[in-house]
């Protein structure tokens, strides 16, 4: 089933790549995606528990969040052009510090995509992922904004969180919240 | 559009020159690594630039893809270098210094 | 009509570069330096990609399209791999803990130092 969704992938992949449209380039395309597909169908997948209609729901919900992150990264950088050209006011204006907090995602893949986005959002860059805990280096203390609350769930994690984290206790409670 | 294309490739390279400065001058490795990562991702741009401006794009950009391939590999394999080497790291650091007073 | 939008791309694209190394010239250490690269970077490439990827459907056809369709997965792979290697660098200054800026006159918060003793356990 999963080595079926791969060598579909990758199978994609090659014909962007290779723009040839002869049957002895596609057969040659077929043949290397089908081997790689039976062995490495473990690093795309790499939770086989969860259905295949679901990672479809959650595709099309991480396309709404990148949409959003875009005019993110947008905001992040009319920042930093703001405080490269501010002239003397520069100096006044930073106070770089680093904090951590603990995040609530329980997988691997989302912490990444949280990480990533804290690193595109204004005025935050992650250090490091350590277990659970996020390394934060915050450019002043207005930009760390929600992220160095330690009680509440920011609002990026939040979004992260109903992106791909569903049935996560944290998630359904604060749904009801918010309802 | 040429003309336009051909203008913004000399901007980027004139704006890779600044950026050049801050690879020559420092002060820790780190920053050369970080100043030759934004030059590397700009000259991936200007490959791709220089397709258009040859009307072959087809081939430059499987060059431009593995150049920012390359590219991503080589800064995380300095930036992993330097972390293993703190020691390195740290001397260079001083010694840099020392040399720029 | 695309020639515009093309323009407007690579413009914006090259105004965000410019804002990125005055950035990377002019701010105080390491790690503000890399608020700078990172960001910048990956928009500024995005916006001048997208440009050229536009310009090259002037003519439609499926050669033009396989290849627009090339520089939207170099798009991917940088809007990925920018904010790692940016993440990666920090991390290995942090862990050779390069000197930090911080204000002057800014009182030492004693909070700081917690942390950066936690950091170097790890």
């Amino acid at each position: 089933m999963f080595i079926t969704v791969t060598f579909i992938l990758l199978f994609i992949l090659w014909v962007l790549f290779s723009g040839k449209f002869d049957l002895f380039h596609l057969t040659l395309g077929a043949i290397s995606c089908a081997m790689v597909a039976k062995f490495c169908s473990g690093l795309l997948f790499q939770e086989k528990s969860r259905h295949l209609g679901r990672r479809l729901a959650e595709a099309g919900r991480f396309l709404l969040y990148l949409a959003w992150l875009l005019v993110q990264i947008v905001y992040a950088n009319f920042h930093v052009i703001g405080l490269a050209l501010s002239g003397r006011r520069l100096r006044r204006d930073l106070d770089p510090h680093i904090f951590h907090f603990k995040t609530v995602l329980r997988h691997n893949f989302s912490r990444f995509v949280l990480a990533n986005s804290i690193t595109l959002t204004p005025g935050t860059v992650t250090i490091r992922i350590h277990g659970d805990t996020l390394y934060i280096h915050a450019i002043s203390k207005k930009a760390a904004g929600d992220l160095a609350n330690q009680d509440s769930i920011s609002e990026m994690e939040r979004r992260v969180g109903h992106v791909f984290e569903r049935h996560n206790l944290c998630f359904i409670a604060d749904k009801d919240d918010q309802a | 559009m040429t003309h336009f294309f051909i203008s913004s490739g000399i901007i980027i390279l004139l704006l890779m020159f600044v950026i050049l400065y801050r690879v020559v001058k420092g002060p820790t490795p780190l920053d050369r690594i970080l100043g030759v990562n934004v030059i590397g991702t700009k000259t991936m741009v200007l490959i791709v630039l220089i397709g258009t401006l040859y009307g072959r794009v087809e081939m430059f950009v499987d060059i431009a893809l593995t150049y920012a391939l390359l590219n991503f590999i080589a800064s995380l394999a300095a930036a992993r270098f330097f972390q293993r080497h703190k020691k390195i790291n740290l001397e260079e650091d001083e010694r840099g210094e020392g040399a720029a007073c | 009509m695309l020639d515009i939008l093309v323009i407007l791309c690579m413009a914006a694209g090259l105004f965000f570069f410019f804002g990125t190394t005055v950035g990377i010239i002019r701010f105080p250490d390491f790690y503000t330096r890399t608020h700078a690269a990172g960001k910048g970077d990956t928009l500024s490439v995005m916006l001048m990609l997208a440009g050229l990827a536009l310009y090259n459907l002037h003519h439609l056809s499926l050669a033009t399209l396989l290849v627009s369709g090339k520089i939207g997965i170099i798009c991917v792979v940088v809007f990925i791999a920018s904010p790692t290697a940016t993440h990666a660098i920090m991390d290995a200054g942090y862990e050779a803990k390069v000197r930090s800026w911080s204000r002057p006159g800014a009182p030492k918060d004693p909070d700081d130092d917690g942390q950066d003793n936690s950091g170097e356990k790890l």
